[in-house]
């Protein structure tokens, strides 16, 4: 049995319906974020998510409300496929009151403490340590939550992915790290700044490791699936490396010099939305006037998430102090 | 009352806290069964258990982003980095993630954890293992830095960081470690932030230290006071983070003069904050220019000699006094 008809009969139309929209959603999110981009609504660093959303959406569909994440600083499509609300995930990139850092944050910061979004970060590997610490919360509180750690390919030259690697084995702590092999850490292929595997580093360090199809939202969630269960029976941290690629530079300055539009091509041919799309309807799981709804929707989600973030308030200047740490209440 | 070496006290409130609240651990380097490297955390492994006295890699960013992320899951840790030198490899982690994310996530996420570290020169450890950098960590927003000279501060202190909701920054200076003091044993004695310690009073001139230039000031004020009938009045400013300036400008509005003392590099180091912000706020109660009593600007040699020669001295800081007196 191949994991497309395993996942596919355990999850049924309706979840698979509901990956296609998330996919959908984060691609068309994109979309718009590189338009407010061009029109100077957003500003600062814009790295987009576009043809990975496989993964973010199949690894989010396994976790608990009380699990925790933290994720690098292209994280919008983790955001929404947490279920983080498109209109304040769009009014933080236009760094407005209402987004769900207060306009503080910006694309590459976005927290949503309520959904368990503990932030994207967006110092290369600095939240994998964090993931560690995490995962020891929930260990020594026993509870019975992870954490996941998404991270990209570019992150393993760091020292903190070592060392956050081998202190979450020593200690036993529930972490899921999940690597977004997208081949590029910024315009450098990563085989050219690792001399060895991913999946043999985590190995390495004595925890399991699969390497998956990252373009298969299917593949992802069958993986994701293992970790968990691996995680909430105690037995330690456990390390997916998901083979995806992005179609966008990697931020909205990169001319795309280290790349042929081949290559861009060649991946676009096996796009995550296009895959799920024609295994459900393979199925007999979509029709074609319940795909178009489903465009429908989401043009309409991404259309309405922009318009709200367009009409939310400017932070007041008078918040400008405010947060720099917590004090109790004076009363 | 009970007397004791400061790194007793710190034990001590460290045990305090530690039976307090369930949510504090403790994590760092050689803090379980070899004690500490100046033995702070010693027999805290054998009272409360691994669970609670870990054990670390060498790995300092590693333990400091551990840390951070304990507390962003309801722990309330302690990492020791062993010395304030081995900090730079956790610089990242301190400042990108545990000062700023309370602000970058508009209050959603806040990380109480306690961060301590050995500070100073003077023991002939070389340059790359005498720095004091209290004055670097007081220069991010969002920090709290806490650097005690005495035995009573260092458990008040200590107790009170516990209670903080924020990531403190705790820099014990070496030579204060052994020092004797009276220690209050009340497990609610708690010294607060941002309350500067007038310890000696005078009315000629203001000597503001901390951490262990406390000590050199204090013997200068003596020395001033036997040999020169010069009264000098010295402040200890415990805690960088929040500062308290209002008693330091208070004192100089009284003496008119001040002397600024402390281990730091005299360029561009936490003396330079205080001097302008006496400029800014008591110009024109001022006799003379601030002096600046510092760490010369050269790292820290090896040589006894040459180690001594740049580390400011209680003969410095009279000199500087005495400078004062005659222009």
């Amino acid at each position: 049995m191949t994991t497309e008809t395993t996942a596919r009969e355990t999850l049924g139309a309706e979840r698979l319906g509901m990956f296609l929209y998330q996919m959908m959603l984060i691609r068309r999110f994109e979309e718009k974020c590189g338009e407010l981009y061009t029109k100077g609504k957003v500003r600062g660093f814009l790295h987009l998510y576009t043809g990975q959303e496989a993964c973010a959406v199949g690894m989010m569909a396994t976790l608990d409300e009380h699990d925790k994440i933290v994720t690098h600083y292209r994280d919008h499509g983790h955001a929404l496929a947490r279920g983080l609300d498109p209109n304040r995930v769009m009014a933080e990139l236009c760094g407005k009151a209402t987004g769900v850092s207060g306009g503080r944050g910006g694309s590459m910061h976005l927290y949503d403490v309520s959904k368990g979004f503990l932030g994207g970060y967006a110092i290369v590997a600095a939240h994998l340590p964090l993931a560690v610490g995490l995962g020891m919360a929930a260990r020594m509180k026993k509870e019975d939550s992870l954490a996941l750690c998404v991270f990209g390919d570019g992150s393993v030259g760091e020292g903190e992915f070592h060392e956050s690697l081998n202190m979450s084995v020593l200690w036993k702590t529930p972490t899921i790290f999940f690597c977004e092999n997208n081949l590029y850490g910024m315009g450098v292929p990563f085989k050219e700044s690792l001399s060895t595997e991913i999946p043999k580093l985590a190995a390495a360090y004595n925890m399991p490791a699969v390497s998956v199809d990252g373009m298969d939202v299917l593949a992802v969630y069958e993986a994701m699936q293992k970790a968990v269960a691996h995680c909430r029976a105690g037995n330690g941290p456990y390390f997916i490396e998901a083979m995806t690629y992005r179609y966008r530079g990697h931020s909205m300055s990169d001319p795309e010099l280290y790349r042929l539009k081949d290559e861009v091509d060649q991946y676009r041919k096996q796009d995550c939305i296009d895959r799920l799309k024609a295994t459900m309807q393979t199925a007999g799981y979509l029709s074609e006037a319940q795909f178009h709804e489903l465009t429908e929707r989401v043009e309409q989600v991404v259309h309405d998430a922009a318009e709200f973030a367009e009409n939310s308030p400017q932070p007041g200047l008078d918040t400008l102090f405010d947060h720099l740490t917590k004090e109790p209440a004076h009363g | 009352m009970v007397e004791m070496r400061m790194r007793d006290a710190l034990r001590e409130a460290l045990r305090e806290e530690m039976i307090r609240d369930e949510t504090i651990f403790l994590m760092g380097e050689d803090i379980g069964a070899y004690g500490g490297s100046y033995a702070v955390t010693k027999g805290l492994l054998e009272e409360f258990g691994e669970e609670r006295v870990i054990d670390t890699p060498i790995a300092e960013s590693g333990i400091v982003g551990v840390g951070i992320g304990a507390a962003m899951g309801g722990l309330h840790p302690m990492v020791e980095l062993m010395t304030i030198n081995f900090s730079f490899l956790a610089l990242d982690q301190i400042v990108n993630s545990a000062a700023k994310l309370h602000h970058m996530s508009n209050g959603q996420i806040h990380v109480p954890l306690v961060i301590r570290m050995a500070s100073g020169g003077g023991s002939q450890l070389g340059a790359t293992h005498s720095h004091s950098l209290e004055g670097l960590y007081a220069h991010f927003p969002g920090l709290k830095v806490v650097c005690p000279s005495s035995s009573a501060d260092a458990k008040g202190l200590l107790k009170r960081a516990f209670r903080d909701q924020n990531t403190v920054i705790f820099i014990e200076h070496t030579a204060n470690y052994t020092l004797k003091g009276e220690v209050p044993d009340d497990p609610d004695y708690l010294v607060e932030f941002g309350v500067a310690n007038v310890l000696r009073e005078g009315s000629d001139v203001t000597i503001v230290g901390y951490s262990g230039s406390v000590h050199q000031a204090m013997r200068a004020a003596e020395m001033l006071e036997t040999q020169e009938e010069i009264s000098a009045e010295v402040i200890d400013l415990r805690t960088l983070r929040p500062l308290d300036m209002d008693t330091v400008i208070a004192s100089v509005k009284k003496t008119n003069r001040a002397v600024i003392v402390e281990d730091d590099w005299l360029f561009g180091g936490f003396g330079g904050e205080l001097s302008a912000q006496i400029m800014e706020r008591a110009f024109d109660w001022l006799d003379a220019p601030v002096a600046r009593v510092s760490c010369k600007d050269v790292p820290l040699p090896y040589n006894r000699n040459l180690e001594f020669a740049a580390l400011p001295s209680e003969e410095d800081v009279v000199e500087a006094v005495l400078r004062m007196f005659k222009e």
